[in-house]
């Protein structure tokens, strides 16, 4: 017993020297001052985060308050259920806007997420005609912007029935080049030979790649995910849905924000909800997303 | 050279036999990657192919394109003055916020790479919120409100260096500059994580051997050291960051409107979205998009190569 006490005693200082150890090249000084200057700089940045909050909790006098505040002085929820009243009273109801978004959210990034593995495990682990073509010309698409595809994109997907349905955004988000690209790099890394022990085993492709492969490669996998619902919770569907109630969340919300002086507090509202879910989702995965950008470099 | 040529024929085909052996051996590659292709070229790859098509064209969607070769492309240039301003603009955009967005990220990253770990993911999460917070930049309208309720124009007035209020985003000759600041705040994004975890993955002992070599402070190290292990996501960051400061709209569009006074904020996607969704000219839309997506891939080949020459 005392002798693992004593174990954990030198862990221990090995760990604190770990940490306390300074780099030999670094001055003092020049750490203080740009620890100042990060401060400073993270300062600013979270201000128009923090003034956007502020604002949703200030009851509607000080909103309109000469001269303007920074932060509230009495802070209410107020806006939050004004703004829960106005879509309780919207023509379609908030419970079919929420749907559209979480089932567009939901299904798109599931199928993104196995879709782009399938296409990433072949192209990181196996060799054959084409792969390395095929994966330059994904790079290059990770460059087109969404409005210069849109215009033919509205033409393919008029010919193929689909607009004004879900599926106009769900399955061209599907193949989004970004999610294939994240994936390929981050399942090099994965070492073929466990692959081969499997395949030994007798194991065939579709057992490796659903039993070995995506097991191990779940970091990657809520990074998929997070980026997927990124795009696909903040997708406002204008251009491709026209009937109200196929219309997703975001621009319900916005409708709202448009509504002029007299929605000005809910509008603020409109703007924190907005911004908490893709904050919020971010903040729970972050270790893992890191993990899985180390292996985003792009060789050349 | 009659016979250099039927050798060479000969080679290819030989090679185009192995290659097409090797095709059918690895039937199940292409059954994985099926799914993922076929999306991806209908909705990626077949989009761009056809823009570049109708860009050649008149195309109403009403009528049927009717081919017209290059008047596109030479009423752009040499008459569509607007167009001018919005290639200007973005330039201005493109060239000011991109390397300084670029910077900033692959700064800020490799400042905070050396924290300890709970206060890194903090400030990871201040830094890369802006990007992903949907539409709060729409919090600098109010900022920099036209009136004097706006905290910007209230604070110059107090301290007296205006003494009526600044009509930010109709003045043309504030726009772009308030447009940039936002864009700016709002830079810090995938590149930026690809940073953090890059800088994470460089291995220690070369830091090591760099001190017994002598290297003095932080900035050769960074020079040194840092940066050539980091080549591949300062590409990717790269990538990131041309497609981002390349295809702004969004900001200026919710910002100073649409269209904008003078169009003192105009853009060429800004442009693209005016001939494709208002006035419905799509094959001039489709030659705007071929401009934009020719100046994306030869400023991207720029950078590669630029990078390239990093600690060397």
């Amino acid at each position: 017993m005392s002798k693992k006490i004593k174990q954990e005693k030198i862990e221990k200082e090995y760990h604190q020297k770990l940490i306390k150890r300074r780099k030999p090249n670094r001055s003092i000084a020049g750490d203080i001052l740009l620890y100042i200057f990060l401060l400073f700089v993270a300062f600013v940045m979270a201000l128009p985060i923090i003034y956007a909050v502020s604002n949703a909790l200030k009851p509607l006098d000080e909103l309109f308050r000469f001269p303007p505040r920074l932060l509230a002085q009495n802070p209410t929820t107020d806006n939050f259920s004004d703004l829960f009243v106005t879509m309780g009273k919207s023509w379609v109801s908030f419970s079919r806007y929420l749907f559209n978004t979480v089932f567009i959210t939901f299904v798109g990034t599931a199928g993104h997420l196995i879709i782009s593995s399938m296409g990433a495990f072949v192209l990181a682990k196996y060799e054959f005609p084409g792969a390395s073509a095929f994966f330059k010309l994904v790079t290059v698409a990770m460059m087109f912007i969404g409005y210069v595809t849109a215009i033919p994109n509205y033409l393919i997907l008029n010919k193929l029935g689909w607009i004004d349905t879900y599926w106009a955004i769900i399955v061209p988000a599907l193949a989004s080049p970004m999610g294939l690209f994240l994936m390929k790099q981050f399942m090099e890394g994965l070492p073929t030979s466990l692959i081969e022990a499997a395949k030994i085993d007798g194991a065939n492709e579709w057992r490796v790649f659903s039993g070995i492969v995506m097991p191990n490669v779940k970091p990657a996998w809520m990074t998929l995910i997070i980026f997927s619902v990124q795009r696909l919770w903040n997708d406002k569907a204008a251009t491709f849905i026209y009937s109200e109630e196929k219309k997703t969340l975001v621009y319900a919300m916005q409708q709202i924000q448009g509504g002029g002086i007299a929605r000005t507090g809910q509008g603020a509202a409109v703007m924190v909800v907005l911004m908490v879910v893709p904050i919020a989702i971010f903040v729970f995965s972050e270790s893992q997303i890191l993990e899985t950008m180390a292996s985003s470099g792009l060789k050349d | 050279m009659k016979e250099f040529f039927s050798k060479y024929i000969a080679l290819r085909k030989h090679n185009a036999q192995v290659a097409i052996k090797k095709a059918k051996r690895s039937k199940m590659c292409y059954a994985f990657l099926a799914p993922f292709a076929i999306l991806f070229f209908a909705f990626y790859i077949m989009p761009v192919v056809t823009s570049i098509y109708f860009s050649f064209t008149y195309y109403n969607i009403l009528e049927s394109p009717r081919f017209i070769a290059l008047a596109n492309y030479v009423n752009l240039i040499l008459q569509d003055d607007v167009f001018l301003i919005g290639v200007k603009n973005t330039m201005m955009i493109a060239v000011i916020t991109g390397p300084l967005g670029y910077i900033m990220s692959f700064l800020f990253a490799w400042l905070i790479n050396e924290l300890p770990r709970w206060i890194r993911s903090v400030a990871v999460i201040v830094f890369y919120a802006p990007s992903i917070a949907g539409t709060c930049f729409m919090i600098f309208s109010i900022f920099f409100r036209g009136d004097a309720y706006g905290i910007v124009n209230n604070f110059l007035m107090e301290v007296g260096i205006i003494d009526k209020p600044i009509m930010f985003f109709i003045t043309p000759k504030y726009m772009l500059w308030i447009c940039m600041l936002v864009i700016l705040w709002m830079s810090l994004g995938t590149g930026f994580l690809s940073f953090v975890a890059g800088l994470q993955g460089v291995d220690r002992s070369q830091f090591e051997a760099g001190y017994m070599d002598g290297i003095k402070n932080r900035w050769q190290e960074l020079w040194y050291i840092t940066l050539p292990n980091m080549k591949p996501m300062l590409m990717f960051g790269a990538v990131m960051s041309i497609t981002s400061a390349f295809s702004v709209c969004d900001v200026t569009m919710a910002l100073c409107g649409y269209p904008s006074t003078d169009y003192a904020a105009r853009t060429i996607v800004t442009h693209l979205f005016d001939y494709g969704y208002t006035r419905f000219d799509m094959g001039y839309a489709c030659a705007i998009a071929t401009i934009l997506f020719l100046m994306m891939i030869l400023c991207n080949k720029a950078i590669q190569s630029l990078l390239r020459r990093v600690g060397t």
